[in-house]
Parts: structure tokens; sequence; C-alpha cells
């Protein structure tokens, strides 16, 4: 019994370890890369990079808050893009972009209220009711633009200072990420109301028989990760002076590889925030300096899909030792 | 005994399995003879049903050896099983519920033929034949259509289908009504006229001895007796599987005079069970008595608001009370331990605190709802203590408990609510006998603390051994209650008979 307690907490430690590791491999990334390109460790480099994936960064939280409560999100790409034009055509029409932006992201918070709905109240499967939504934001954004995209160069710079300014030397696109990073990862490890997101990933039987409202706490996550997608989209709009309909195909299998690595699991009850960054991270790095070392796009997909397989793999030989070590 | 024919159809000599530090078998042996019906008696927990897996290549043996007609065979899988003509006929039913009974029914036969296609309408008349003796059931019905007992009339016709000739049966007349077990039994006697070796599940001393010529019993994973079933009486077959006294397994029982009611339930009615009314008193361990599926759980969910919409009329301590949902029943002190810990008890993939903590996270959380680690940690030990866990640190993760711990960290989630009145469902079932005695100890100590006890319990000797008082439930309905010197396992099985319940309803 001692035994095994020991042999258990060694790799529950090596597991706890699982962000140290990510950390190493991006260390030697960066390290390797630093020597392979001049243009690697340069302000402009790494500015474009923390750039390209602060504010899907963002998208990451919601969808690894999601994933632990034991649900997935197909439909962010689309109803991020969706926030961009809705606040777009508002703006267009001649709302106050400040106040477009409230109301686009309330419109994406309604959206994950009516998948929430579809997945608690009706009893739909996740991964079906979020397809579903996906296609239909997608379908919204063509209708609402015609398919093309709005050009918003009437914009103040007050309101696109939030996707192109800078707070001293940190860009604000930065600033959101980092704060939003820093609030949830506190909230998800710390509070109760998301200690009950594990609870009902773990086990959703076991926590309906603590007395906690499983139903509930879906219908939340459900719905925060289609908030987070809003307020993601009002940003690439305002770094973009535009919105463009077609913005994010193919986003969510990124963020979900991201969470994925990070340490989340598509059944639900594992995962943190911490690990989800670094997961992607290490994604965007890896693009990035595929992209310096003029690999062709179509090795890039190939190298990142095998990335992901290889988390994986190495997840489920950790948890199947795990299992035979502890089951005495 | 006598040993006659030159070689048994089948004998496990000496099996032995562990899962993990827990020995489920120390040395299982049987001996069958083609064309008898051979009991196996034990209690639950004694490992009969770790050896009939291994027999059918569920489970692999740490040691010992199988050999069927004198060759030493190795039993890799359940495939390998049906090649050597091994039927099992599982307790737990094992239907697609979505597909029709006749392709449930041939099931095992289509993964074993080459051919590609289904017969379709063969398929279908072929059904038909299997069940005709058994049941009038159509085969083209999707099989979740059917009741449970029709449903273990399909799991039968499926083992009949393979041709074996070593047929197991883990306690199929469970779900059966007496019409349905009988019709078995006679299935059974005409199988075994072929020469087909049978072994049967049982721990009902009349079905044993009515139709089994021999029996073998098994207590604590040990092999302890076989006799032929003329030669030996059940209280004989009784002894061996309990093998000690009873009395002094169990904490001692409440004396003095009835105290104060705590909770009281009036005409409760719901899914599966009608006007069921009863009370707890301060002090007593109530019992739950009846076979499997007779609503005993179905009660105790529908009070506490976990399933379906009962209506009952509830009081606790005098007071009416109307319960919304479990988290309101929680609030207001009732709860409730689920029979299947692993499903819906605990976390297994979280730490023990974080179980412990999560009826009630307020009590662990300081303002703004921020969760206190050390409190919540000290909490689970604190209550771990009491209830004698045996854990390194709070922090480990539930799944690297023993059945017993983890059972006792399921127990310290309730506790730690300071409950005034908890039911539970099968309390300590895959639990070792140590853990289990520690477990009843709990009970009748936090029942001597005031806290209403209610014990759901499929062991008769459970139910005779730690409760004050057995209430039988029979087809959803409250059929007796027995105490002192009434509380006896016939009594009870007289009470749990399907039909015992047919003048209530009137």
């Amino acid at each position: 019994m001692i035994a095994t307690t020991q042999h258990q907490s060694l790799l529950s430690r090596l597991f706890g370890a699982r962000e140290t590791g990510l950390v190493l491999i991006i260390m030697v990334l960066f390290l390797a890369m630093t020597f392979a390109s001049p243009h690697f460790l340069t302000w402009t480099n790494m500015r474009a990079m923390a750039m390209a994936f602060s504010v899907e960064a963002i998208v990451v939280v919601g969808m690894t808050i999601l994933l632990i409560s034991g649900g997935i999100d197909l439909s962010v790409g689309s109803v991020t893009a969706l926030a961009m034009v809705i606040a777009g055509l508002l703006f267009l029409a001649g709302v106050n972009p400040w106040i477009a932006s409230l109301i686009a992201i309330a419109a994406c918070a309604g959206i994950g209220a009516i998948m929430g709905f579809f997945v608690t109240v009706v009893g739909l499967h996740h991964f079906i009711v979020t397809l579903a939504a996906m296609v239909i934001a997608r379908g919204l954004c063509l209708l609402g633009t015609g398919g093309r995209p709005l050009g918003l160069f009437e914009l103040p710079d007050s309101f696109k200072w939030i996707g192109i300014g800078s707070i001293g030397p940190i860009p604000v696109a930065i600033v959101v990420f980092l704060v939003t990073v820093v609030v949830f990862d506190f909230l998800l490890r710390r509070t109760t109301a998301f200690r009950k997101v594990f609870y009902t990933g773990s086990n959703e039987r076991a926590a309906a028989y603590s007395g906690i409202r499983t139903k509930r706490v879906l219908f939340l996550t459900t719905m925060l990760c289609s908030t987070l997608c809003g307020v993601a989209g009002i940003i690439y709009m305002a770094r973009f002076g535009s919105a463009q309909p077609t913005f994010g195909v193919g986003m969510e299998l990124n963020v979900i590889a991201a969470a994925v690595i990070g340490g989340a699991s598509l059944s639900g009850g594992k995962g943190s925030i911490l690990g989800a960054i670094l997961g992607a991270v290490l994604l965007s790095l890896v693009s990035s300096s595929l992209a310096l070392l003029n690999v062709s796009v179509y090795w890039q997909d190939i190298i990142r899909g095998s990335i992901l397989l290889a988390a994986v793999t190495f997840d489920h030989y950790l948890v199947k030792r795990r299992a035979a070590g502890g089951r005495a | 005994m006598v040993i006659m024919s030159p070689e048994p159809l089948l004998q496990l000599r000496d099996i032995s399995k562990s899962f993990g530090a827990v020995r489920a078998l120390r040395s299982g042996q049987l001996e069958l003879r083609a064309g008898e019906i051979h009991a196996l008696a034990g209690e639950n927990g004694a490992g009969k049903s770790t050896l009939m897996n291994i027999v059918d290549g569920i489970l692999q043996p740490d040691a010992g050896e199988i050999l069927i007609d004198g060759q030493p065979v190795s039993v890799d899988s359940p495939a390998v099983a049906q090649g050597l003509g091994i039927g099992f006929v599982h307790q737990e039913i094992a239907l697609c519920p979505e597909i029709s009974v006749a392709e449930n029914i041939f099931m095992a036969r289509t993964a074993q033929s080459r051919r590609r296609l289904m017969e379709g309408h063969a398929l279908v008349t072929a059904a038909q034949e299997v069940l005709a003796p058994l049941a009038y059931i159509d085969p083209r019905l999707p099989a979740g259509a059917l009741s449970i007992s029709q449903q273990q009339l399909v799991e039968i016709a499926k083992a009949l289908t393979l041709n074996c000739r070593i047929l197991i049966f883990d306690e199929p007349t469970a779900a059966l009504t007496e019409h349905e077990a009988q019709k078995l039994f006679s299935i059974m006697r005409d199988l075994a006229a072929r020469g087909i070796g049978i072994i049967y599940i049982s721990h009902r001393m009349a079905e044993i001895f009515e139709n089994c010529q021999r029996v073998t019993v098994m207590r604590d994973g040990q092999h302890v007796m076989t006799a032929d079933t003329s030669d030996v009486t059940p209280a004989d077959v009784v002894n061996a599987m309990v093998g000690r006294k009873l009395d002094t397994l169990y904490p001692p029982k409440l004396s003095g005079p009835r105290q104060a009611e705590i909770l009281r339930v009036e005409n409760a009615s719901g899914h599966c069970f009608r006007d069921v009314s009863f009370s707890v008193y301060r002090g007593e361990i109530l019992g739950f008595g009846g076979l499997i599926g007779a609503g005993r759980t179905e009660i105790a969910r529908g009070i506490t608001r976990l399933e379906g919409d009962a209506k009952a009329c509830v009081h606790l301590e005098g007071e009416p009370v109307t319960l919304r949902d479990y988290a309101d029943c929680i609030s207001k002190g009732v709860v409730y331990l689920s029979e299947d810990r692993k499903g819906d008890g605990v976390f297994l993939d979280l730490s023990i605190a974080a179980n412990v903590s999560a009826l009630d996270l307020r009590r662990v959380a300081g303002r703004f709802g921020v969760i206190d680690k050390r409190r919540e940690a000290g909490m689970a030990q604190e209550i771990g203590e009491t209830l004698r866990l045996k854990a390194a640190s709070m922090a480990h993760r539930v799944a690297s408990l023993s059945g017993g711990n983890q059972q006792k960290v399921a127990l310290a989630k309730l506790l730690a609510v300071h409950p005034r009145l908890i039911f539970l469902d099968e309390p300590t079932r895959g639990v070792d006998v140590g853990a289990k005695a520690e477990i009843h100890a709990i009970l009748r100590n936090l029942a001597e603390q005031g806290v209403g006890i209610v014990v759901i319990s499929s062991e008769m000797p459970e139910l005779i051994g730690l409760c004050d008082r057995v209430l039988v439930v029979s087809e959803g309905y409250l059929t007796g209650e027995l105490s002192g010197e009434d509380l006896t396992e016939k009594n009870i099985m007289t009470l749990a008979a399907p039909g015992a319940g047919a003048g209530k309803r009137t």
C-alpha cells in the first residue's frame, strides 16, 4: 500500500509538471530558432507572434473551461466572425462603436445561451448542437455582409486602440489577454463556482448526486465560451479595421488542439488555463517558426497535427499507467 | 464424495486472483460433471462471480488451472471461452436496446460466423424457436422495449444458441417472476439431460435444493465445501456460507424505548413505487429489504428528489418540509449514498479533499467564494480520521484507493454537511470483510449520535445483523415490517417474494 502511494505521488507530480514540460519544449524550440533564423529574436517578430496568438488565446480560455465541464464548442470561429459582423453593421448604421461592440458581445452570449438550451434542456449532444451553430453563425455572417468584408475605415482611433494601441511597450490586445488568463486561472483554481465545473466534467452523475445543478453549470460554461468569442471578435475588428465574414474558419480545431496539448481532456474533468495557453504558445511558435524557415504551409498542418497526436498519445499512456498503479 | 466418471467436464484447481491489494479469490475450486446442475453458493463478495468470470475469459487468473475433459486450457478471452463451448448468462443485462431481440440473440453467433450478411427473416424464425419454450416474446421488437424479466430471458436464449457444453447462470432468477423461474428450471433440466454441465449461482436455498444435484460453497474467496444436495441440509449450506457467528460480526443493536422521530414519509408514490409510508426514529438503523428491482433504490431516490417526480408528504423532526431538488434536500440535511460508487458516488479523477467538499463548497470557502485549500484538506483529514480512512495525503486521487476506502470517501462527502438523515444504498457492496465491519460500526456510531440511518441492502446477513428494524419492499409496495425475533431471512424472503404485496394493492 505504501509502495503504491509513493509510486502514485511520483506520477502525479510528473503529471502536475505538464506545464513545466511544455515550458521546456517551448524554450528548446525558442533557442533553436534563435540560432536557425536571424529574424526570429527581433522585437518585431516577437510582437507579431504575440499579437497573432493572444486574441485566439482568449477563445482558448473559454474552450478550456467548457472542455473541463465536459462540453465542446465547434462554433467558436464563426461566432467570433459574427461578433465582428454584428458590431461592424451596427457601426455602419451609425451606432457608437463601443455600444455596437457590447451589443455584439451580448448577441454572442445569446448564441451561447441558445446552444446551452439545446444541450441542457432539450438534451442534445454538445458536438451536434455546436456544429449546427457553427454553420448557422457562418451563414448569418455571409447573409449580413453579402459575403464581402465590411470596411470600417471610419472607426475612431480611440476604438482602434484596443486592437493596435499599446500601454507602454505592450500592445493592448496582449494586456487584455493577460488579464483574461490571470483572472480565469484564479477563478478556475480557487473558487467554488468554477470547482463545480470540474465536478460536473469529472462525473456528471456524481456531481448531480452531490446536489450540484449540473445542467446549469453546462449552460453557463457554454455561454461563457461564446461570450469570450465575442470579446475576441471585437478585438480582431479593432485591429483589422474591418469585419470579415469568413474569418476564423478552422479556428475551433486550433483552439481545441491547444487546450488538449495543455492537458484538457475531451471527456471532461481535466485541464488548466495555464496549460492550454502554453499549448497555444507552442502551436503558434511552431507555425511562425516554420514560416520563418520557409517551410511549405502544407507541411505546417502536418506538423501541427502530429504534435497534437503526440501530446494525446503521451497523455493516454500516462493515464493508463496511473490507473494500473493506482487500483490498489 | 463420489468421483465415478473418469474425466469431469470442467475442473478448476486452486484459482487465485487479486485486484490490487484485495484478494478476491484465494483458492477457487470447482468440479463440474457432464449432465449435472451444480449450484455455486456464497455470500456477496465470496468470489463466485470472479471465479466464473475467469472461466469465461473475462478475467485472467493469477494462478491455478482450468481443465476441460481433463485437458488444461487457457481461456484468454470470452471468444476463446465460446470456442471451448462455455456460455455465460450474466446477472447484469447486456443487450443492445436499439436493435431487435432476434439480432441480440444471434449477436454472438454473428460475430463467429464467416457470413457477411445478416439472414433477416430466417433470423426471426430461428429466434422464435429459441424463445418459444421460455416465453412469448416477439423477436422483432427492439430489446429495449422489453421488461427487465423478459430481457433476462433473452439473455438466456442468447446463451442457448451457442451450442454450449458448459453453461453458467449467475443468479438468473433475481429478476424473474416465480412462473418464469419455473420455466427456466425445466429448460435447465432438459439441457442437463442432453449432457450439458450447468453451473448455477444462487444463494436461494429452495432453488438449490430443488434443482441442483450438487452444491459448492465459497467464502471469502475460498472453496469451503462441495456436497451432494441429498447428503446435506439447507442449514449446513448456510452455515458453510456464513462460517461464523453472525452476531459477533455486527455492532450491538439498539436497546431501550423508541426515541423521537427524525423523518416521516407518508403516501410516497413515484416511478416504481406506490403508497409508501414509514418513519425513522432517533438512534435506530432502519433497513430496506427486498429483491433487486423491487423499488427500494427508487424510493430513496424519489424522496431525495434525485430521480423522477415522486409525490410524498415528508416531515423532518416533526416539521412538514417540501424538498424541491437534491440540492434543497442536502441543505435540509437529508443525503443519499449511491449504490453505484464508481458511477455516481465519487469523483475518481479528483482528489480526496475535493471529493469530501463537493456537497457544500461554502464550508471550505471564504469571502467571494474563494476556496481555502488548507481548510478543505483539513476538513477531509478530520472526517477521514473519524472514518479511519487510509490515505497518505488528502491530495491523492480517489482512484488510487481500495474499494473500502473509496466507500469511506463517499461517506465522508455526506458527513461533511452534518446530515440529519442518510439513505445508504448498498453501503458495503464491493468492500472487503474488514472494511465492511468498520463501516457497520461507523453507521451504528452515527445512529447513536442521533443521525437517522436508512440502509438499503440485498445482503440478508447485513440486514439482519445491522438493522434494528427492516421494511420489506416487493414490486414497489411495502409488504411488511420486521424487527427483533421476527427479523429472519425466511421472513424477509416471504415478504419480498413477488405477489406478497398483492393484498395491499386492493
